[in-house]
């Protein structure tokens, strides 16, 4: 079954892509390029720091371009599709500069660069060939962290009991959904515990958010609940805007219980409790 | 222009300029998954069977007459609609007259519109043979035909059908094909898996829904 | 019966229902329990991955390939079943199907229809059609009987009483049919068993729906589990099958992956109780069945789906439910929030073909695209991507040519514009820089209140310092060396 393109008219019926193989990994490259993703960097910019440190420990350099700003999701997902697109376009131009390979801390935007830039550009076959080719070199932080420099990591913190929450898009974009919980698996003082309907959404979803807010707001409420009653101390995620989205209802409903990136959790387990410079 | 014209002039239209795709189908897929060796197949579908409240004797196809007048007089059954004109229905006659059942026989030799109301509110249980059974899904297939009507195996409360051993395929995919269904196909077929059921409310199981709330099946083996 | 269904107002006020259904207690409790219920059965009875996208990818190919054949699928169809005795009929829209219907009923001067479970005759509304002219048509499927009764419409395709408990139904049996009250479920449906038993023996005509017909075979193939289906088919007549003009398959081996991934992913079942192929009505030496089988194929916006390539996928699919099963939308709100004969993601992208997309211009919107629906999709249609695209759709610029029936409905000149000012800030390195010193600098003046954000979380509150600023002083000091 594999004659996807025996008709290239463009009104010819469709069938579903070929089902991904398993993800091929490069050799662990000498540098490569952060892709902060807008979230990250205005809310939640330690975690962006964080990552880069967990990268520069493997020995990795971290380019951060300036220009970079926003994978231009929200306006794709809105149904702006050109302003998206010309969102897009400034991105590819921006890290097709050096040529790295991309480390997004976010799953999502990861997703976006390889699964939606395609989709956006389609009809562009000159832009096509460099949107494949970063999607080819995109990798998601705990993916590129395990798979790529096959991270080891020594935990120096307390005992802890942690729920993982894991992203729509790591999970079913972009299959990244084990890897933070084999990177968890390396602290020896940490418990990952599950929690109830850990698959489901957190009803995030970018502007769903606040398109939809009754349905949304139950949808978090249904996520912080059961992240409470897991019997985890705290959450961490790898994707900034289910922690933005979970956090900032944990707090309107004025709990303790919070929720953080990943790569934050990480360092400060393999470097003790405190850790890193002050912002 | 007509609805039809209409609809198949704007599917023409938005084909136009395309090539129907090549044929895929993969039979690997759908047979492949579902074989068993020849000694696992009624224990198959005897498990498959009885997970949906499927009642299976295996018994000889030399004494199951006996196994039938005794499963209708645990139940109490004053009635029993067979094929007097099949093999299965004069063996039973034979059977039920030799040893004097007050169960009586009924046959379905006259058009439903003659006795619907009968047929609907007196048959107590009815008893078919079958084209065959499928491990696979634990089914029994039936071609109903002028003497063993589409109505009989739906109607009564009790369904019981035989099933030769021999006539239990792997999968529906290697009956259909080795028997070339696609070649003809008879008024009606079906695929039989259980009694009627239903989980329309609260998803709760409930059996007997509009069809038999009983499936018997007596799996015959060579004597 | 002496009530006549309402027929359902398609009201563009998603919200205002979701709102609703959200504050029901009882109804999200019964969908919730439901609806993980149906997940856990769908996952136990596909234990191998493998098997399972083998065969999902099979359902796919073989729906595609029917629908680049369509036309000469359907004539090679017709031809068929024309041989074998069954009449076809075409409709575009549902007025001529329930016109078709009628004239077949008034032939044979009919005046009880007893109905299979069918979600096109339910896209028809043909109960009420044939209720207003005197006829009465009575849904058979336990649970299209409940909601019947209780002059609601299915809030599932494939369980369409779901939203209600043995309670619900209990009260319902002795409000409409004088029934001593019982929460025993076997007891409910034993009294269902017995009113409908006598309307299976009287009606005059029997209506179903068909799940694949085969082109090769002249046949129609319906599953089911409680035998009202066959009985509906067999019992009175005339049997008139309603079905989307999608529904044809090539092959009768076809039949073979289709109902395994339908069953399966519907409700868990290896196969369904009853699976029953119609090649014909009575021939003259049978005892039974009905003299007279007749096949409406619809259209009702689905030719209009199939222009567009991308849209056209929405065609494949076999009406299994499980997108609406594994939904955290529709689960939440239920099936009634969506106003619309095909709730749930399914819904979502085959509704606005029907009636428009200015009927329904919230539902693109009413998705997370958390993608759980085009997972578990068993003919792999891409649910978020066609709900991705029918929001591009929804924005368009009304004044232009539309690709969808209705779109445009969401354009707004104001949202264009920030858009427009979003995509500003984000492709000007300078000024999104600036936006950030700003944001970060200012951010105790971050206001308290942020449109609806703020009436589930509490107000977003830009760091102190931008990732861009942290990592050009981090990268800085280590002289973007390894530290």
């Amino acid at each position: 079954m594999s004659q996807l393109f025996y008709d290239a008219a463009p009104n010819a019926t469709r069938v579903s892509p070929e089902r991904e193989a398993d993800r091929h990994y490069p050799e662990k490259s000498e540098a490569v390029t952060l892709f902060g993703t807008c979230v990250v960097d205005l809310f939640f910019p330690e975690a962006g720091l964080d990552a880069i440190r967990l990268l520069e420990r493997e020995g990795v350099r971290v380019h951060f371009p300036q220009e970079q700003s926003c994978c231009g999701q929200p306006a794709w997902t809105s149904g702006y599709r050109d302003e998206a697109k010309a969102v897009a376009r400034k991105q590819l131009d921006i890290l097709d500069r050096s040529g790295l390979p991309v480390v997004v801390p976010s799953g999502s935007c990861a997703g976006m660069f390889r699964h939606h830039y395609p989709a956006l550009f389609a009809d562009e076959p000159d832009t096509l060939k460099r949107v494949e080719a970063l999607a080819e070199r995109t990798f998601e932080l705990t993916e590129f962290l395990l798979k790529v420099c096959k991270v080891q990591l020594a935990d120096r913190g307390a005992p802890s009991r942690i729920a993982l929450h894991t992203s729509c898009s790591a999970r079913r974009e972009m299959n990244t959904h084990l890897h933070a919980r084999e990177l968890l698996q390396q602290l020896e003082g940490v418990e990952r515990v599950d929690h109830d309907h850990e698959s489901e959404c957190c009803g995030f979803g970018g502007t769903f958010s606040v398109r939809m807010p009754e349905v949304s707001g139950a949808m978090v409420k249904d996520k912080t609940r059961s992240l409470m009653d897991s019997g985890a101390v705290e959450m961490v995620t790898a994707d900034g805007g289910c922690l933005m989205n979970i956090n900032g209802s944990l707090e309107k409903q004025k709990q303790n219980f919070r929720g953080r990136h990943l790569a934050s959790f990480l360092w400060e387990r393999i470097n003790g409790a405190s850790a890193g410079e002050v912002a | 222009m007509s609805a039809r014209g209409n609809i198949l002039g704007k599917l023409r239209d938005s084909l136009a300029g395309t090539t129907p795709r090549p044929d895929e189908f993969d039979e690997r897929l759908v047979t492949k998954p579902w074989r068993y060796a020849p000694g696992d197949r009624i224990a198959r579908l005897r498990s498959l069977m009885e997970a949906v409240h499927t009642e299976v004797h295996q018994c000889r196809s030399d004494n199951w007459p006996e196994l039938v007048a005794e499963l209708l007089n645990k139940r109490n059954l004053t009635n029993l609609l067979c094929a007097p004109a099949k093999e299965h229905g004069r063996a039973l006659q034979a059977y039920f007259e030799a040893t004097e059942q007050r169960v009586e026989l009924l046959a379905y030799d006259q058009p439903v519109e003659a006795w619907k109301e009968e047929l609907f509110w007196n048959v107590e249980a009815s008893l078919t043979g079958t084209l065959g059974g499928i491990a696979a899904t634990g089914t029994l297939v039936l071609w109903p035909d002028r003497h063993e009507p589409r109505l009989m195996s739906l109607v009564p409360p009790v369904h019981i059908a035989l099933l030769k051993a021999s006539e239990i395929h792997d999968n529906l995919y290697d009956m259909m094909v080795s028997q070339d269904w696609a070649a003809g196909l008879p008024t009606n077929v079906l695929l039989v898996s259980g009694p009627s059921k239903t989980a329309d409310i609260e998803q709760v199981l409930a059996y007997g829904a509009h069809g038999p709330r009983e499936l018997i099946v007596l799996v015959l083996e060579d004597a | 019966m002496s009530q006549r269904i309402p027929v359902t107002e398609l009201t563009p006020d998603f919200r205002g229902r979701a709102e609703e259904a959200l504050a029901d207690g009882q109804l999200r409790e019964n969908f919730r329990v439901a609806m993980d219920s149906l997940m856990t059965k769908r996952a136990n009875a596909f234990p191998d991955a493998d098997e399972r996208e083998g065969l999902r990818e099979l359902g796919n190919r073989i729906k595609a390939g029917a629908l680049s054949r369509l036309p000469d699928l359907l004539e090679q169809l017709e031809q068929k079943l024309t041989e074998n005795g069954i009449k076809v009929h075409w409709a575009e829209t549902i007025e001529e199907a329930n016109n078709l219907v009628h004239d077949i009923i008034e032939a044979r001067k009919g005046s009880q229809v007893v109905k299979g479970k069918s979600m096109v005759s339910e896209e028809m509304e043909m109960n009420d059609y044939l209720a207003e002219r005197g006829i009465e048509c009575l849904e058979s499927d336990m649970g299209e009987y409940i909601v019947q009764l209780d002059n609601e419409k299915p809030s599932h395709i494939i369980m369409p009483a779901i939203h209600k408990n043995a309670r619900q139904v209990s009260k319902l049996f002795h409000d409409k049919l004088g029934e001593p009250e019982t929460e025993d479920v076997n007891q409910l449906i034993q009294i269902g068993r017995r009113t409908l038993r006598r309307k299976f023996m009287e009606a005059d005509v029997g209506v179903s729906g068909v799940n694949f017909a085969v082109a090769e075979t002249g046949t129609l193939l319906l599953v089911e589990n409680e035998g009202n289906g066959r009985m509906s088919t067999t019992a009175p007549p005339v049997h008139i099958a309603v079905t989307g003009i999608e529904k044809v398959v090539p092959n009768l081996r076809d039949v073979v992956p289709l109902v395994s991934l339908l069953t399966r992913s519907a409700l868990g079942q290896p196969i369904t109780t009853y699976v029953n192929l119609i090649s014909g009505p009575r021939k003259p030496d049978e005892l039974d069945g009905p003299e007279e089988v007749h096949l409406v194929l619809l259209d009702n916006g689905r030719t209009g789906a199939f222009a567009d390539a991308q849209m056209r996928q929405t065609l494949n699919c076999i009406r299994c439910g499980a997108c609406m099963n594994h939904c955290p939308v529709y689960t939440r709100v239920g099936g009634h929030t969506y106003g619309e004969v095909y709730p749930g993601p399914i819904g979502k992208i085959i509704t606005p073909h029907m009636a428009g997309l200015d009927k329904v211009p919230d539902h693109p919107s009413a998705s997370s695209l958390c993608g759980a629906c085009g997972e578990v999709c068993p003919v792999k249609i891409p649910i978020p991507e066609l709900l991705q695209r029918l929001r591009q759709e929804n924005v368009k610029d009304p004044e232009q040519p539309q690709q969808v029936k209705g779109g445009g409905a969401k354009y707004s000149r104001t949202e264009r514009w920030i858009w427009r000012g979003w995509q500003m800030l984000n492709t000007r390195p300078a000024l999104y820089r600036s936006f950030l010193w700003a944001a970060t600098r200012f951010r105790a003046l971050a206001p308290k209140k942020a449109g609806p954000w703020t009436e589930n979380h509490s107000a977003p509150v830009p760091a102190r310092r931008s990732l861009h600023d942290l990592a050009a002083r981090h990268l800085d000091q280590n002289g973007g060396r390894p530290s």
